[in-house]
């Protein structure tokens, strides 16, 4: 079979691949792009966009079952609304395929030639591919691992039967009359809130003493009392054990150490992802790594030279828009442009009910840096838009450094508020200090006002609390 | 509450001791698990010391310039819970070269007085290029893209902006000063200020590096003309007609396949001499450092397996390095490990250099300036391209007979450079 020789070679075409392979097609590198399963990777088929999809739908089907018998405080009555999951997740499908291909469309505008098949290390310069006609060679004069991650199986719980990972939930045709989710981090507290709303009886497991261990409890507070009114049944410091009575219940053992069965239709596991190291060959090339992690630089190299990786498979945050960043990145310096990482933020948000975004510092984390600092924080019961909208629940909370009021870092959580991730992000990014969002005009009536008068309670002088 | 006392790490190499540069606390912090607590410097780089536990800094072990040996006891951390002995462990993978900032000036006085106390503090210390995100240079991403292309460090950028905010303007005037801050010449009026500089870091290493070489070894140096002349048109032709992708050729990557070529008849100069031991050993690899001039001194990136790489190959893997040791993101291998060093000082002129042999090898090859020279060719005067090689070998185990072979040989191989591309 004849080679393919190829200036660089991107190994997974999810949001780093791609986004890489994209920006090195348009500076006019000679690209080739593998993808073994679907382009768009996680992400897109099994990640953000499917489930927000789902959220999505949730969120509308919970909306209209509160108007059902005349409840809505809004006046609005309804007869009783059902819902056909089958359809839902045909509709979600049915956006990831037009997604789907739309990446397809803009690799080939870009002039990336697409390889579909698993590929496999033969040396640092050279993968074999195991496309549908055969095995393909490829060599390259710059190589980037983009092959992503993967959900963490329980080794007393292997996926399988009603036992489920995140891309399973994404595609049940009828909604769980019980649900457990072991695991309260972001992917299950997601999808355990859009089940929720659809009718599932949920239960959370959670190991540690906290839902969401990786914010601090004043973000998560408000999540917390929605579940609580979604009838989201929480169980922090339990252990799930195993399954028990043929896979109809879940054993765990509680925080007081007892030992208690919890029947369940579906039980879905996630307690985290790990990057996708093995069955591609990196075996073969040894490079050094920083946990279970590559370790790459602030060019995302990695110990091998021209070989970079980006995405997950380099830590954390294991964030599409990191992989993204990264991507472009390398790109541009595969095309001989001088470009190191410097970015001050990697925003993150939680599509729970309300969501939480987050920004740069948290006040702890600010001072744990040796920073002393000032906080402001305007809370969504004095926001006008909030009150119209019957999501008044949550905050915005500003952080800044208490000499020059330069904003270290901004949160919020509330309806709607990813949103505001962007503006946090680009204000943290052009080092903007208090007195620069307070004096920029905020529309009225937005939540967005929330970050204004967040930065003018941090200044001592709020004007609407 | 306990205690934990941090002891310093191995830091690898082998050394038994390093230097500590910088604290990057200082009691009363409090510190989070894998927070950098300090950084020390071994071998030409430095390495962070991450704190291995949650909790308040109660003590220092050490001040910077002094030197912690392995397992020292380096800093005292109160914790939540029980406390105990650990022994920190080193990040390599953050291991930079070490860059002097400068203070600037016109920051002080343009700053207002509340801003940027950290940064002022921080100024006139040696630090790491690795720093917190909000220590970072403030500046929009346009124009820290800006200063990615143009080469600038933006640590060196006087901020006139809010919060000492580095804009546009502030590049453009930069850019159109060169690195020279805007200085009013003084005139004729005296000086009396002086200004003493603490030798440490890198310039400690260098210092400390350069006694070791001239007190322990006796240096033969040995200069010789070569005639470049055939030589420079190869490098023009080939230069002329490489591929885009390719490296331009300076005379160095010759040097190097040249040197390949003549260790492999004379490996007693591609050695490196271990005289508390009394062995010699000599090495099959070609690794060959490049003495390098960088923003924070002198280092030697080496080009590891120069005997298996083609001129192009030399070239480019020189350039890299060069680049890598001059933006401080060159790592710990990189800067060691060669087996013969080549320095050069041609670009500035002078006829002949006395090289500092790189301890503990044997032998160094210093390139000086290329001019062209009116030559007695038995008839008449005609213009050749010469330069001289000034070659210092360890007299100890290297005798003058065989550091003159040595260099003629490479005299032979420099003056008919098709013998550098024969195999065999």
């Amino acid at each position: 079979m004849k080679e393919i020789v190829c200036k660089l070679l991107v190994i997974g075409a999810g949001p780093g691949g791609y986004i890489c392979a994209i920006r090195a097609g348009q500076l006019g590198v000679d690209t080739v792009i593998v993808e073994a399963v679907k382009a768009g990777g996680t992400c897109l088929n099994i990640g953000c966009i499917p489930s927000k999809a789902l959220i999505h739908a949730a969120e509308e089907f919970d909306r209209v079952i509160h108007m059902a018998g005349a409840k809505s405080p809004l006046g609005i009555s309804i007869e009783a609304p059902k819902l056909d999951l089958a359809q839902t997740v045909a509709w979600k499908d049915g956006i990831v395929g037009r997604l789907n291909s739309g990446v397809l469309g803009l690799l080939r505008k870009a002039k990336v030639k697409i390889v579909h098949g698993k590929a496999t290390f033969r040396d640092g310069k050279t993968v074999e591919v195991e496309t549908e006609t055969g095995t393909q060679v490829i060599r390259a004069e710059t190589v980037v691992i983009a092959t992503g991650s993967e959900p963490v199986e329980l080794p007393s719980l292997p996926f399988g039967g009603p036992v489920i990972s995140s891309t399973e939930a994404l595609s049940l045709k009828v909604v769980p009359k019980k649900l457990i989710i072991v695991g309260g981090g972001y992917i299950g507290l997601e999808l355990g809130t859009a089940f929720a709303k659809m009718g599932s009886e949920v239960t959370v497991v959670e190991a540690t003493q906290q839902l969401l261990p990786q914010y601090d409890a004043e973000l998560v507070r408000p999540v917390t009392k929605r579940l609580g009114e979604l009838g989201v049944r929480v169980l922090t410091g339990a252990k799930a054990k195993a399954l028990s009575d043929g896979g109809l219940a879940l054993l765990i053992e509680t925080a007081d150490g007892e030992e208690q069965r919890l029947p369940a239709d579906r039980i879905l596991v996630t307690v985290g992802r790990k990057p996708r190291t093995e069955g591609w060959g990196l075996e073969e090339l040894d490079l050094d790594r920083t946990g279970k992690f590559l370790r790459i630089d602030d060019r995302c190299r990695t110990s091998m030279r021209g070989v970079h990786a980006i995405g997950d498979i380099t830590g954390e945050p294991m964030l599409a828009h990191r992989a993204m960043a990264q991507g472009e990145m390398v790109a541009e310096i595969v095309a001989g442009k001088k470009r190191v990482w410097d970015k001050r933020c990697i925003p993150a948000v939680c599509f729970t009910d309300p969501e939480i975004v987050t920004a740069g510092f948290s006040p702890d984390e600010a001072r744990a840096q040796g920073f002393e600092i000032r906080v402001g924080l305007f809370p969504l019961t004095a926001n006008g838009r909030a009150m119209t909208m019957l999501s008044e629940d949550g905050f915005v909370r500003v952080v800044a450094r208490a000499d020059t009021n330069l904003v270290l870092g901004v949160q919020a959580v509330g309806a709607g508020v990813s949103e505001l991730s962007s503006t946090f992000a680009l204000a943290i990014e052009m080092g903007a200090r208090l007195e620069d969002i307070a004096a920029t005009i905020h529309a009225h009536p937005t939540r967005s006002e929330g970050f204004q008068e967040a930065a003018l309670k941090a200044l001592g002088h709020a004007l609407h609390i | 509450m306990g205690e934990f006392t941090i002891k310093m790490p191995d830091v690898g190499e082998g050394v038994a001791e390093a230097e500590l540069v910088e604290w990057h606390v200082k009691p009363g912090d409090p510190v989070r698990e894998d927070m950098v607590l300090a950084a020390v410097m071994t071998d030409k780089a430095t390495v962070e010391i991450p704190s291995p536990v949650t909790g308040t800094v109660l003590w220092l072990g050490a001040e910077i310039g002094d030197t912690v040996a392995v397992k020292a006891p380096l800093v005292r951390i109160e914790v939540a819970g029980e406390g105990g002995e650990l022994t920190a462990t080193a990040m390599p993978e953050t291991v930079t070269i070490e860059t002097v900032e400068e203070q600037s000036p016109v920051a002080k006085v343009e700053s207002p007085p509340l801003e940027s106390k950290k940064a002022i503090q921080a100024a006139p210390v040696t630090r790491g290029e690795v720093q917190t995100p909000a220590e970072k240079p403030l500046a929009s991403p346009a124009v820290r893209l800006r200063a990615q292309e143009s080469g600038i460090d933006l640590r060196q950028v006087p901020g006139t902006g809010p919060a000492g905010r580095i804009t546009h303007d502030d590049l453009d005037q930069f850019l159109a000063r060169g690195t020279q801050l805007s200085v009013m010449p003084a005139g004729l009026a005296r000086k009396t200020a002086v200004e003493e500089i603490r030798v440490t870091g890198l310039r400690r290493r260098i210092s400390e590096k350069m006694v070791l070489a001239t007190s322990r070894i006796p240096h033969i140096t040995y200069v010789e003309e070569i005639d470049v002349t055939d030589l420079e048109d190869l490098r023009a032709t080939m230069n002329g007609s490489r591929k885009s992708d390719q490296t331009k050729l300076t005379i160095l990557p010759f040097l190097m396949r040249a040197l390949v070529k003549t260790v492999a008849e004379q490996p007693g100069v591609n050695a490196t001499f271990d005289d508390d031991a009394g062995i010699i050993t000599r090495h099959g690899a070609v690794h060959i450092g490049i003495a390098t001039q960088t923003p924070a001194g002198l280092t030697v990136p080496v080009v590891r397996h120069a005997e298996a790489r083609g001129i192009w190959d030399c070239a480019a893997e020189m350039v890299r390095l060069a680049e890598a040791a001059r933006t401080g993101s060159a790592l710990r291998e990189e800067l060691s490990g060669s087996t013969i060093t080549i320095t050069s000082l041609g670009a500035m002129g002078g006829i002949a250099t006395t090289p500092i042999i790189n301890h503990p090898e044997v032998a160094i090859v210093g390139v000086n300036k290329i001019m062209t020279r009116p030559v007695w060719d038995g008839s008449q005067f005609i213009p050749r391209k010469m330069m001289n090689l000034s070659s210092s070998f360890d007299h100890r185990v290297v005798d003058g007979w065989d550091a003159a072979t040595f260099v003629q040989r490479l005299k032979v191989l420099l003056e008919t450079p098709a013998l550098i591309f024969i195999e065999g």
